[in-house]
């Protein structure tokens, strides 16, 4: 049975591990000498955000790039973007997915272009040296604030903007990092005017942000445009007329030096063939149906012959 | 669950090893370092209270903060799992250099007298006839120390470091069962399995003791002799 | 690293608020004092009542060691996942954290308080019954003020535990102090992270000197000198 096998693997493992870990081999300094010997060659670090969908976007690169003999290691799901660009700029991680307008505002923040290609134009400047953006996809995510229809009905919400003069009464919820960044807290008071009550930090549109917004301990919270979790619970997404979460394709972020041609023409493959609908498909094998994310990437890979 | 687990054994086999390796191997580095300080706590009865208490101490601090805190003291990055095998060999030196000193302490001074009587020099007398003879105390203090440890590793989960707890996060995340309890269930697992193997070397290291550990089975695993007011607690160990 | 961390901690913006220490650190002790209540009031009378009669001493050494292997962690999040949802506003991030706050602390506080009660010496308890004492006054006059240094320790171990685990129960949607190394993890603010994690050392270090000075005053008159000698954990 299959179970058991699994099992005795671990266990087999496990054993290994602790020979190895006694004759002076040990898997700690073995880790560390991958990621030195990793600078030569088609290698690559692929790191992605703390949320499905991004481990979900890394998986699909990283299984694209092995399917082309690219040596791929995996260092997904890290945080957020304060955390895994760091990682970015001191050599942790090569490659991310990434969304264009996020992206452009945390690179510049008095950035104003807000549709697709503006974006993206924007993006290719603001990028800094070492880094560059391959060719955006059509498929996007935005950040959205979302309230329960409940809520919607009786305040007559329909954008944020409605929400701007109720906001004083109201919790918001969202990730940590939204209290500080400008498509967060700072950017809801700055571009509509909507101070809320109180921001309590959840985790990244997961569980605990559904449950708060469904539960009242918030009143609007922070969740992505893919996730079904929205349908599912009836939630209202507010429209947002000011663009403050302006357009947000997905799209590669790499490390210059790891962008070989290879590397470059299956990750552009990638997003040619990559689109919203798709997107948001995918993410709900992962969310709903809890498919494994490595699993869902490859499917999707070998259907539309890219590994 | 089952078909999760199947796709998935390759990922969770490695968390298992890292699990493994980052729970065992503190304890063995705790040991190492426990049994010199636990010795000098035991000579120079002076330095029993200030190193009991200082090590007391440092085995309040929840694993969270040293897990984050250890990192601007070491120079090292917060994903390397060298953090967690410090701060877990932390705790279990706190726990055993107790351990291992009470051990030292309840050796009996004949047997002493005696080995000294045989000619032993006291570096050998540690050695062959004073640490023999504290094993099932120091056993005992293992025991809970490497229980303790597999808890603990799965802590680090929240800053990222590969292992075990890497299948909560995940399951959290996705609102998803089967990796939760996969995880549980090798943690436990994990922990068995260690306590039997430290179990099972404290029996081959004394042959000598085993009419007094059926005694001892029989009677569970409740304190002491009540009969001189020196009571002392089961350690319980700190799971988080 | 230090001075940015001692910045952030004389920040007056982190001293209000919210989010501020003083309120993260009530939350802290509420949450911990909560679950220490509950844990006592189940585990001081249960211990009682198996070191008085010596009923169920199974579930001393059984309990402890069976909870004892359960990852923390993963306990806090199998029982937070179908919670969370299915409870109205807060209720749906506090009871399942408590809950386990508890779970963790009842072991401790069992297994001492049935220590400290089947350890009386036996002469003492033949004197009270000499004395024509029933079985409850036995237990209420004799055994349970000759226990008391030993519940007390086990208030400890188990305040150890409920502290640092409240930590990491901010994981799952909790306030308290391990708010700030999660929202510091989140967006790579070092200082805040680590500003967290020494809050919670010292409020850890705190309690637990607090708690062993509080010990030492439970300690009968009578048997000052065995207990002082026999220090707990």
């Amino acid at each position: 049975m299959s179970f058991t096998r699994a099992i005795l693997a671990a266990l087999t493992v496990g054993v290994l591990a602790l020979a190895g870990c006694g004759s002076g081999n040990d898997p700690l300094r073995e880790d560390t000498e991958q990621q030195n010997t990793s600078e030569s060659g088609d290698s690559i670090i692929v790191g992605s955000a703390n949320f499905p969908e991004a481990v979900l976007l890394g998986e699909i690169y990283a299984a694209a790039l092995e399917a082309h003999d690219v040596d791929v290691q995996r260092k997904l799901n890290i945080g957020a973007r304060e955390a895994y660009i760091k990682a970015l700029e001191d050599g942790s991680i090569d490659l991310v997915p990434e969304y264009t307008g996020v992206l452009l505002q945390y690179f510049d923040k008095e950035a104003t272009a807000a549709k697709p290609d503006e974006v993206y134009a924007a993006l290719q400047e603001a990028v800094p040296d070492e880094f560059m953006v391959l060719e955006k996809s059509s498929a996007e995510d935005k950040d959205a604030v979302v309230v329960t229809r409940e809520t919607a009905e009786k305040y007559d919400l329909k954008t944020i903007a409605d929400l701007a003069p109720h906001a004083k009464d109201l919790v918001l919820g969202g990730p940590p990092e939204w209290k500080t960044r400008p498509t967060g807290v700072p950017g809801l008071k700055e571009v509509y005017g909507a101070e809320f009550k109180s921001f309590i930090p959840l985790d990244v549109a997961g569980p605990v942000t559904v449950a708060a917004l469904k539960g009242g301990r918030v009143d609007a919270a922070n969740l992505f445009t893919t996730q079904s979790a929205i349908e599912q619970n009836d939630f209202v997404v507010l429209e947002d007329p000011k663009l403050l979460f302006t357009a947000q394709n997905v799209v590669p972020l790499i490390s210059k030096d790891k962008a070989s041609e290879t590397v470059v023409d299956t990750l552009n493959g990638i997003s040619a063939k990559l689109d919203t609908p798709t997107l948001r498909d995918l993410v709900a094998r992962v969310e709903v149906d809890k498919e494994d994310p490595a699993t869902v990437a490859k499917d999707w890979l070998t259907e539309n012959g890219l590994a | 669950m089952i078909e999760w687990l199947s796709s998935n054994a390759d990922t969770v086999a490695y968390y298992f090893a890292w699990h493994t390796v980052l729970a065992v191997s503190p304890l063995v580095l705790g040991l190492a370092i426990s049994i010199p300080l636990g010795w000098l706590a035991r000579r120079h009865r002076s330095l029993y209270p200030p190193m009991i208490g200082v090590t007391g101490l440092l085995y309040t601090i929840p694993s969270l903060a040293l897990f984050v805190a250890l990192p601007v003291i070491l120079g090292t990055k917060i994903l390397d799992p060298i953090n967690v095998v410090v701060a877990l060999t932390i705790y279990t030196v706190a726990l055993l250099v107790r351990t291992v000193a009470d051990g030292l302490a309840a050796v009996p001074d004949d047997v002493i007298q005696a080995a000294t009587a045989m000619g032993y020099r006291p570096l050998r007398r540690l050695l062959q006839v004073e640490l023999p003879v504290a094993v099932p105390t120091i056993g005992a203090g293992m025991r809970v120390a490497a229980v303790s440890n597999v808890s603990l590793v799965s802590v680090a989960a929240l800053i990222g470091t590969t292992q075990l707890g890497l299948l909560f996060t995940d399951g959290f995340s996705r609102n998803f069962m089967a990796p939760l309890i996969v995880g549980i269930v090798l943690c436990v697992l994990l922990a068995l399995i260690l306590d039997a193997i430290i179990m099972g070397l404290v029996r081959v290291l004394t042959p000598w003791q085993r009419a007094a550990r059926e005694q001892q089975r029989a009677t569970g695993a409740v304190v002491g002799s009540p009969k001189n007011g020196l009571r002392r607690l089961p350690e319980v160990g700190r799971a988080s | 690293m230090i001075s940015e961390l001692v910045a952030w901690l004389t920040d007056p913006a982190h001293w209000s608020g919210p989010e501020g220490i003083p309120q993260r650190l009530l939350e802290h002790l509420g949450y911990s004092l909560l679950a220490l209540a509950i844990a006592a009031l189940i585990g001081i009378p249960l211990g009682m009542y198996i070191g008085h009669t010596g009923r169920g001493t199974f579930l001393v050494a059984g309990l402890a060691n069976a909870l004892r292997a359960l990852p923390t962690l993963g306990l806090l999040i199998l029982v937070t996942l179908p919670l969370i949802s299915r409870l109205p506003g807060n209720l749906g991030f506090l009871v399942p954290s408590i809950a386990v706050l508890v779970v963790l602390a009842v072991p401790p506080i069992l297994t001492s308080t049935y220590a400290g009660v089947q350890g009386v010496d036996l002469a003492a308890k033949d004197a009270a019954y000499g004395m024509g004492m029933t079985g409850q006054e036995v237990l209420t006059k004799v055994e349970a003020p000759c226990a008391l240094p030993l519940v007390f320790s086990g208030l400890r171990s188990a305040m150890l535990q409920i502290v640092a685990t409240a930590t990491i129960a901010a994981y799952v949607g909790l306030g308290g102090f391990g708010r700030y190394v999660l929202d510091g993890l989140a967006v790579r603010d070092y200082s805040q992270m680590l500003a967290g994690a020494v809050l919670v050392a010292a409020l850890a270090v705190v309690v637990e000197v607090v708690l062993a000075g509080a010990q030492r005053l439970t300690v009968p008159r009578g048997l000052a000198v065995g207990a002082r000698e026999s220090r707990s954990r």
